[in-house]
């Protein structure tokens, strides 16, 4: 564990660093793909949050293998009584949901920018509000540090402080709305090109709003109650970060693979993964919020042994189902992956038609990415159906025309 | 040497990973104020060892200080950073002592007769020793260079950065030692 954070953290000082002097001439901090931006804001977070799991794993650690009692109290193992005394469970609760709400962020916020990036490509159109892409991304990330208390609720906290989490809670919905607004004014209205990446990006803008709405009654103290611990919580934070995160993950696989293995993937199975994955995803986790409401809790290993849940079992299988065919087919992902590394169509150098740097590299791989000098940077990345222009993408190395206005 | 890319980067690169032993720090010693808001928070007499380690870091800063203006006027700085080494180990020297007169006065790491506060003061202890063992290293590595006649005028990289982590894990030890001193009352 010490060792992961340690090198979480080595990663996370390389990224900041790196993005904030190497920048090639020209890309400025205002030009650079919202992709990098959350990278960016990711790391810090990782850089912030790790090394408070780190001390909370010290402490676990010491309880566990050298006998302190920072944790443990009153425990009795086979009708005695273990000589912990003292520790407090909620300690624990505290430092570890510290880093597990930015952790969360962790995870989402590289989507988010992969997402905004492919959308942007596929869209054919510029991403909307860009600068209120960056600045939603600092609020949340911010954000994400002063909410922790809304995973500990009913650990007996004062319900003055719960208040002020619900709060802080509620607070991170107008970034969120912020993006998902942005993301559907990048849609409107454009000239959609529907790849397999493109289907992801849509796919990621649905979870992403239906598992946010959720969050609203979950972030409330008081409505938190009733559903707290129930199976609305697993619905609730798999639709919104796990099933975001693995849209904009497999989004971004398809839209770089070919950059990264100069071959295309096979577009009908992509369209096969897509609709098959989008389907079992929403028919595994959206009956869970019944589940839930109904009192369904969780981490239970079996609810047969309890008779007022035998009534749910018939949506528990529902489920059970749409899990395992949503796990096959998977297979033909990796299918996929691998058949196109070696077999797949051949790509061109920009065959997405992106402004971004990688596309101006050449197919072939090479140490230092480009062929002599690196390349200079004269506008933003998100030139595309500029009017006036002759093509409906201008690369970001292209300079200016004469009297042509930067974005 | 001002302003080149390596110095700017290496620099950097040191303060976030700081701000990352901050928050490491922070998560600890926030985790003393949640538990003595407890019931049943007992309070520990600091052992004199640690006001004489106290003593020894600032002193250590210190002469890194006149080290660094030393190798800035093109004077060899080895004296005073062997100096700051000398009294870095007699800093980490001092925290064992502490370490054994606290058992002696009866307050222990583990076991039955141990209780939560004296655990949290070894645990944060030992935390910021083994950050100070990285600082002894990177002492002992900018003494051989030292030694070796590497460092000019101009080029004096490995030195400020040996000094900003050491006043780092000083100014560490300071807000330690104070925190603990009221917490622990």
């Amino acid at each position: 564990m010490t060792l992961f954070v340690v090198s979480s953290l080595l990663g996370g000082l390389n990224y900041i660093v790196t993005i904030l002097n190497l920048r090639t001439k020209g890309m400025s901090m205002s030009r650079l793909p919202l992709t990098i931006w959350a990278i960016f804001i990711t790391a810090i977070l990782g850089v912030l949050s790790f090394p408070v799991l780190l001390s909370a794993c010290l402490l676990l650690v010491f309880d566990r293998t050298f006998g302190t009692s920072f944790y443990l109290s009153d425990i009795i193992i086979g009708g005695e009584a273990l000589h912990h005394t003292g520790g407090s469970p909620i300690l624990f609760e505290h430092l570890f949901w510290f880093l597990g709400h930015p952790e969360v962020y962790i995870i989402l916020l590289p989507a988010l920018g992969i997402v905004s990036e492919v959308m942007s490509v596929n869209s054919r159109k510029p991403i909307f509000g860009y600068k209120a892409m960056v600045l939603a991304l600092i609020a949340i990330a911010f954000l994400s540090f002063i909410v922790w208390g809304h995973h500990m609720f009913i650990t007996g906290m004062d319900p003055f402080l719960g208040s002020v989490f619900t709060f802080t809670t509620l607070l991170i919905a107008i970034p969120s709305a912020v993006k998902v607004f942005n993301y559907l004014a990048t849609l409107w209205k454009a000239s959609i090109r529907f790849t397999p990446a493109m289907l992801f990006t849509i796919g990621f803008v649905s979870t992403f709003l239906t598992g946010g709405l959720t969050g609203l009654i979950l972030g409330d103290s008081a409505l938190d109650i009733n559903v707290h611990d129930t199976y609305f919580v697993v619905g609730h934070f798999h639709i919104v970060m796990g099933l975001s995160a693995i849209y904009g993950m497999f989004a971004g696989v398809y839209h770089w693979f070919p950059k990264m293995y100069g071959r295309m993937m096979n577009k009908k199975l992509g369209y096969l993964h897509f609709w098959v994955t989008f389907i079992c995803a929403y028919g595994v986790f959206f009956p869970m919020h019944f589940l839930g409401l109904a009192g369904l809790p969780r981490r239970y290993y079996t609810n047969s042994n309890f008779p007022m849940f035998d009534e749910l079992t018939d949506i528990n299988q529902l489920i059970t189902t749409f899990a395992i065919v949503g796990g096959l087919i998977q297979f033909i992902f990796v299918f996929n992956f691998f058949y196109s590394i070696f077999k797949g169509t051949k790509a061109t150098k920009n065959p997405w038609e992106s402004n971004t740097l990688e596309w101006t590299t050449p197919i072939e791989r090479m140490h230092g990415n480009w062929p002599g000098e690196i390349p200079t940077v004269h506008r933003w990345p998100y030139d595309y159906s500029k009017p006036g222009a002759e093509k409906d993408f201008i690369p970001q190395t292209e300079p200016l025309k004469e009297g042509e206005e930067e974005h | 040497m001002e302003g080149t890319l390596k110095n700017n980067t290496s620099k950097q690169l040191l303060w976030i990973g700081m701000i990352g032993i901050t928050m490491f720090f922070a998560g600890l010693t926030s985790a003393v104020i949640v538990r003595s808001a407890d019931r049943g928070w007992e309070s520990i007499i600091m052992p004199q060892w640690f006001w004489y380690s106290t003593f020894a870091i600032v002193l250590s800063s210190i002469t890194l200080m006149i080290a660094k203006r030393q190798v800035k006027k093109g004077i060899s700085p080895t004296f005073y950073i062997v100096s700051s080494l000398i009294l870095g180990l007699l800093f980490s020297c001092f925290q064992i002592m502490g370490w054994g007169q606290l058992v002696s006065d009866g307050i222990f790491l583990t076991g039955e007769k141990s209780h939560p506060a004296g655990s949290f003061l070894y645990v944060i202890t030992l935390a910021h020793l083994i950050h100070v063992l990285g600082g002894l290293i990177s002492l002992l590595v900018t003494t051989i260079k030292s030694a070796q006649v590497k460092y000019t005028k101009k080029n004096y990289l490995g030195i400020e950065l040996t000094s900003i982590y050491w006043h780092f894990l000083d100014v560490l030890w300071l807000y330690l030692f104070v925190f603990l001193l009221y917490s622990l009352k």
